[in-house]
């Protein structure tokens, strides 16, 4: 068990050193040229010589990549020249804790939500509830998140004043106020996500309920709720981990949208003011810094199994 | 039918999709008695333990007739509640393959400990002390340390003796034991069949075997219970059953052991056939070498022999 960890991680530092690789290669790709752009329309041949060199571009490209995944391991990201600041402090310390905030909160939401809602509609599968539970989570899956923000801004911000429109305050440093401000944006981002919980509860139960040890359990005399909620839950736990471990990608882009509606400063909002302002560097440190969090998330899901199901550990 | 009957079943009729999986099934067992429903697959005999168990939802199945429990009064059509309070403490089951029948995310220990804990109200030591116990009792060597045992990691004997363990916790009047060895090698179901009886005579309980091997149950069983395609045919002490059947589809299963040699009950002749397209009267009448013409129209009944304990449903009975 041990020894799959360890390999598991082997595999995960792999596909990252790809991914950096490609990230590395983006900036690479990018039209400009960073010499030129610094020096401006007038230059000399010997000061631009000189500035490559500084700059390390006259290197081969395998030595320029080495050099630059060294300043990213150690932190050195380079300054944003646009926001005018040290892009790992801008990126790291400010905006990932605002993504990582509302995607928590949002899978919390579609966790505490979803699941239950697919408990019951298995449990009371063919009836009104599960019809109505099954309209709603199409409605969830078909609706575009950026509309229903608007529609919750209008509802409980303008019209019923609940909960504030937008802006952020952070959790770590006022956490009632921040996380009321991240109510609607999370309620926004896991709507899908409450959906396909919902979808996924509901079949893999299903499937659950028909096995011997339920009937096995019943025959023991162990309370309906019992049978449902541990013997039953406890069994879909696996298969509702992995998927949510591979569409942390999608909630992870979700958080783009969200972000620009509710005008909230995290990742997805960096990326795009990047994207905007052509500013490469800063595009490049964010997609490592989504990539990495996807790939890290993955590599816990599958650390997560052995605990989840006991066949699975070694014997 | 005495009146000190354990569990009296009467006139047990099942639908299912449409099909009358059990056609008017009565039977009775008096407590401590052991008694076998032998049959074919496909005759009912699961769905007979399931039913009384009370497995069958109103979704799963439409089930007539009356059950009644020694102290309990009629079972059939029970909430959902007042099973659930029934069930470990009174009724308890053994399944076909103890493998699946045991959940495979909780320890062996766990799934015991909760029935004697939730059902008898044991404190957790008093409840582990006594799962203990119940694993030495049934035969698990090394107990302590196969308590914290998840169910892959037994063999197939020993999670079916998990299961007896389990069945038996809160020591019930009555016990299913639906094919309790089909899953298990020769050499072992033996033992298990023996581990049944032995534990539930200590008890004084009764048990009810599901079991499609009549030469397994002419050696366990107190009394036989013969089922064709969900309908009694004959029941009666094991030994007369046995020496002088008289309804011939029992005589054909007695000459599938005899003859044959082999140990499974193999259809006589045919199979039992759809049970969409089932004969008015008598279901065995399409295959019975003794049919009269009234045999697929009028269906015989379930009839008390004056002299002793034995019933038999058959026009023209040898």
């Amino acid at each position: 068990m041990i020894l799959r960890g360890l390999v598991r991680i082997g595999q995960t530092l792999v596909v990252l050193l790809i991914v950096s690789f490609a990230t590395f290669g983006l900036l690479k790709l990018a039209p400009g040229d960073p010499v030129q752009l610094a020096l401006g329309a007038e230059y000399s041949e010997t000061a631009y010589r000189s500035l490559q060199r500084e700059m390390g571009l006259d290197q081969p490209f395998l030595v320029q990549y080495l050099a630059w995944a060294r300043d990213f391991a150690t932190g050195d990201w380079g300054r944003s020249y646009v926001a005018r600041t040290d892009i790992f402090t801008f990126a790291v310390l400010e905006a990932l804790p605002v993504t990582l905030t509302l995607a928590s909160l949002s899978l919390f939401f579609a966790i505490l939500i979803g699941v239950p809602l697919g408990v019951l509609s298995a449990v009371k599968k063919d009836s009104i509830f599960d019809a109505g539970a099954a309209v709603f989570a199409l409605t969830g899956t078909a609706f575009p998140s950026f509309l229903l923000g608007i529609l919750l801004i209008w509802l409980f911000g303008v019209k019923l004043g609940l909960f504030p429109v937008m802006g952020y305050v952070s959790p770590w440093q006022d956490p009632v106020t921040g996380l009321y401000h991240m109510v609607l944006p999370a309620l926004t981002l896991s709507t899908y996500f409450i959906a396909m919980i919902t979808r996924l509860t509901r079949a893999t139960l299903i499937e659950v309920l028909e096995q011997p040890y339920i009937a096995a359990a019943r025959a023991r005399g162990e309370p309906r709720w019992r049978v449902i909620w541990v013997h039953g839950v406890r069994n879909i736990a696996m298969p509702l981990v992995t998927i949510l471990g591979l569409q942390l990608g999608t909630l992870l882009q979700g958080t783009v949208l969200t972000e620009t509606v509710f005008s909230l400063p995290g990742l997805g909002q960096m990326i795009t003011d990047a994207v905007l302002s052509r500013e490469y560097v800063v595009v490049q440190a964010g997609v490592m810094l989504t990539a990495t969090l996807f790939i890290t998330i993955n590599l816990l899901v599958d650390l997560s199994y052995p605990f989840l199901d006991p066949r699975l550990r070694a014997r | 039918m005495s009146s000190a009957a354990l569990l009296e079943v009467e006139d047990l009729t099942l639908h299912r999709g449409g099909n009358r999986i059990l056609d008017h099934v009565t039977l009775s067992l008096a407590p401590g008695e052991t008694l076998a429903l032998v049959g074919e697959s496909g005759a009912g005999k699961s769905t007979i333990a399931t039913a009384l168990m009370g497995l069958l939802g109103p979704k799963d199945a439409r089930i007539e007739g009356h059950a009644r429990l020694e102290g309990q009064g009629e079972l059939l059509g029970m909430p959902e509640r007042r099973w659930s309070k029934l069930r470990g403490r009174r009724l308890s089951m053994i399944f076909q393959d103890a493998g699946s029948a045991l959940n495979p995310c909780f320890t062996v220990g766990r799934q015991l400990v909760t029935v004697l804990r939730r059902n008898l109200g044991l404190s957790r030591t008093a409840a582990r002390a006594r799962a203990l116990e119940l694993f030495e009792r049934v035969g698990i060597n090394d107990a302590e340390a196969r308590l914290s045992a998840y169910p892959h990691q037994l063999s197939g004997g020993m999670q079916q003796r998990v299961m007896v363990a389990i069945a038996l916790a809160c020591n019930p009047d009555l016990l299913f034991a639906d094919e309790p060895t089909s899953a298990l090698d020769v050499t072992i179901q033996a033992q298990i069949i023996r581990l049944i009886l032995d534990e539930t005579r200590t008890r004084g309980a009764s048990c009810i075997f599901v079991l499609h091997d009549l030469a397994l149950a002419s050696q366990s069983c107190d009394r036989i219970v013969v089922l064709y395609a969900g309908q009694v045919v004959e029941s009666g002490v094991t030994a007369e059953i046995l020496e002088a059947p008289r309804h011939p589809y029992t005589a054909q299963l007695k000459s599938c052991v005899l003859e044959i040699g082999t140990r499974d009950l193999d259809p006589p002749e045919g199979s039992v056939g759809s049970y969409a397209a089932m004969p008015k009267g008598c279901r065995f009448a399409r295959r019975c070498p003794r049919a009269l013409p009234r045999c697929a129209e009028e269906r015989p009944p379930l009839v008390p022999a004056p002299d002793g304990d034995r019933a038999l449903a058959c026009w023209n009975p040898l």
